[in-house]
């Protein structure tokens, strides 16, 4: 599913915080947003899903522009993982009752056969199913905000910093669980998050937030041969390489 | 030596059994940088806090030694833990969001902690919180004071815990993730600070963190943690060419900007690190 976003802008109130945001995502590869802590770029993702209604632009998905108030079928398509594995599951309801919402909501038959399916899917044991999300590592839980996100087969994911709350070993894990399902499932992935290495990894396109602009969109390779031209992306780019570099 | 701790063990009791957290640590500390890094749940943080005697109620803790300055922790009381906490030690938490009073204006709590060390009047202590938020390079340290926490970004919320914790002049800092809450930027902004501080006042800190890159760079020795055990002990400027399995496993499964790989490699864990 190719998304077109074009000249979206987000208020809050008087405040603008997205100003005329641009970019295109083509079928089947990933779209990586960085920026720092209030330039938009959860704000973006949001609009996105349908979690706001308060926007001016286009937003389009397969060329057909989303509505401000998205019908149900949208949300088989287009679904969202969030960062924080901790508060984003219902802590007293199973594995079972949280994979089980979207399903029922929309009517579908096989819910027992999907669920069995989609844990499979993200690698986690069928005796998760029945345990409640404080049963689960953190990593695990995370596994369930995916396998939540996959269950009605969507076809476009969106990421708010799906690993900034785990350790690098179990983030290693989630990332190779995100790029192997985006190859099986051929999934379109927009991916937010502060650390550019992940999103090089993960994302083959880039672009760069600062206070509601995306000043410069370029591609993981030029990110990583310091091929850029804007003083932000430079400042995120050298401070990330001075860190990978021994003291 | 300011800190020495031998053979420390720290368990929870509970309705189901006794579970160890930290099992056998030994780690010593002089006027210079330590960094711990490990997973979460490798025990880094319960042994800073096993420190300054801030365990809940059930912990169960035994060690060979355990003392701040010569200071027996073990035995000390309550009483004399207070005249350590804040005032010979400082503890800088993760977030700011959580760590200050939503409903006094900054300088009032900064000026709170120098009045409660160092005694004197009120405007006395007013102005020596200006002075330490300017220490701590606030640009204009006069509004911060008289404004709230939530109007001040994360960044400056944890240059404002850093000037309330240097009000006392401790001897020994102990920042628990002082940057994981904030941006990259900040991250090392707030950082440098920290060592600078630290280096001009010749206090000891302890650093912990989750980050092993950012360990390496900001310290002089790092112990690295793992399931309630130190693996390993080395310099921090070898800490990227470290040689036991589990510290290369953690920089291994890193992404990395500059050399990068089709597939991450996954940290496999080896029961052997644990004999």
């Amino acid at each position: 599913m190719t998304i077109e976003i074009e000249n979206l802008s987000i208020s809050f109130g008087d405040r603008q915080v997205v100003k005329g945001v641009t970019f295109q995502v083509a079928q089947g590869t990933s779209f990586g947003i960085v920026g720092e802590s209030g330039s938009g770029k959860s704000t973006v993702l949001r609009a996105m899903a349908g979690l706001n209604t308060d926007w001016s632009g286009r937003i389009a998905f397969s060329g057909e522009a989303a509505p401000l108030k998205r019908p149900p079928a949208f949300f088989r398509k287009v679904q969202m993982v969030f960062q924080d594995p901790y508060g984003s599951l219902h802590p007293r309801q199973t594995i079972d009752r949280i994979l089980s919402e979207l399903p029922l909501v929309h009517g579908m038959k096989d819910i027992d056969s999907r669920i069995a399916k989609v844990l499979s899917a993200v690698a986690l044991p069928q005796s998760a199913r029945f345990r409640f999300p404080h049963q689960l590592s953190g990593g695990q839980r995370q596994r369930v905000a995916i396998a939540r996100a996959l269950i009605a087969d969507p076809q476009v994911l969106l990421l708010d910093e799906p690993t900034s709350a785990l350790d690098v070993s179990v983030q290693a894990e989630i990332l190779n669980l995100l790029a192997d399902l985006r190859v099986e499932r051929n999934l379109t992935y927009v991916m937010v998050s502060h650390n550019l290495s992940v999103i090089a990894h993960l994302c083959s396109h880039v672009g760069v937030m600062i206070d509601g602009h995306m000043v410069e969109q370029v591609t993981a390779e030029d990110l990583r041969l310091g091929q850029v031209e804007h003083p932000h992306t430079r400042e995120l780019r050298s401070l990330s390489v001075e860190l990978e570099e021994p003291a | 030596m300011l800190v020495d701790i031998q053979n420390l063990h720290i368990g929870f009791e509970s309705r189901t059994g006794f579970t160890p957290a930290v099992k056998g640590v030994s780690l010593t500390l002089g006027t210079e940088k330590l960094g711990i890094v490990g997973e979460s749940g490798s025990g880094k943080s319960l042994t800073a806090r096993a420190l300054m005697k801030l365990l809940p109620k059930q912990t169960r803790i035994s060690a060979d030694a355990l003392t701040f300055d010569g200071i027996d922790i073990m035995s000390a009381s309550e009483r004399e833990m207070r005249q350590i906490r804040g005032k010979r030690a400082g503890f800088i938490l993760q977030d700011p969001k959580y760590s200050l009073n939503p409903v006094k204006t900054i300088g009032s709590q900064v000026a709170e902690a120098w009045r409660t060390h160092k005694g004197g009047s009120k405007r006395q202590a007013a102005e020596a919180a200006v002075m330490l938020l300017e220490q701590v390079k606030i640009r204009d340290p006069k509004k911060v004071a008289a404004s709230y926490p939530h109007q001040v970004s994360g960044g400056m919320g944890q240059r404002v815990m850093i000037a309330m914790m240097l009000a006392p002049d401790p001897e020994l800092l102990i920042a628990d993730e002082p940057t994981s809450a904030l941006d990259a930027t900040v991250q090392a902004e707030i950082l440098r600070l920290i060592e600078e501080l630290v280096s001009e006042r010749g206090m000891g800190l302890l650093l912990i963190s989750h980050d092993l890159p950012l360990v390496s760079h900001f310290c002089d020795r790092v112990a690295v943690m793992y399931a309630g055990r130190v693996m390993e002990e080395v310099k921090a400027s070898e800490l990227l060419s470290a040689q036991h399995p589990y510290t290369r496993g953690l920089l291994n499964c890193m992404p990395s900007l500059l050399h990068p790989k089709d597939r991450l490699p996954v940290l496999t864990r080896d029961p052997e690190w644990l004999k």
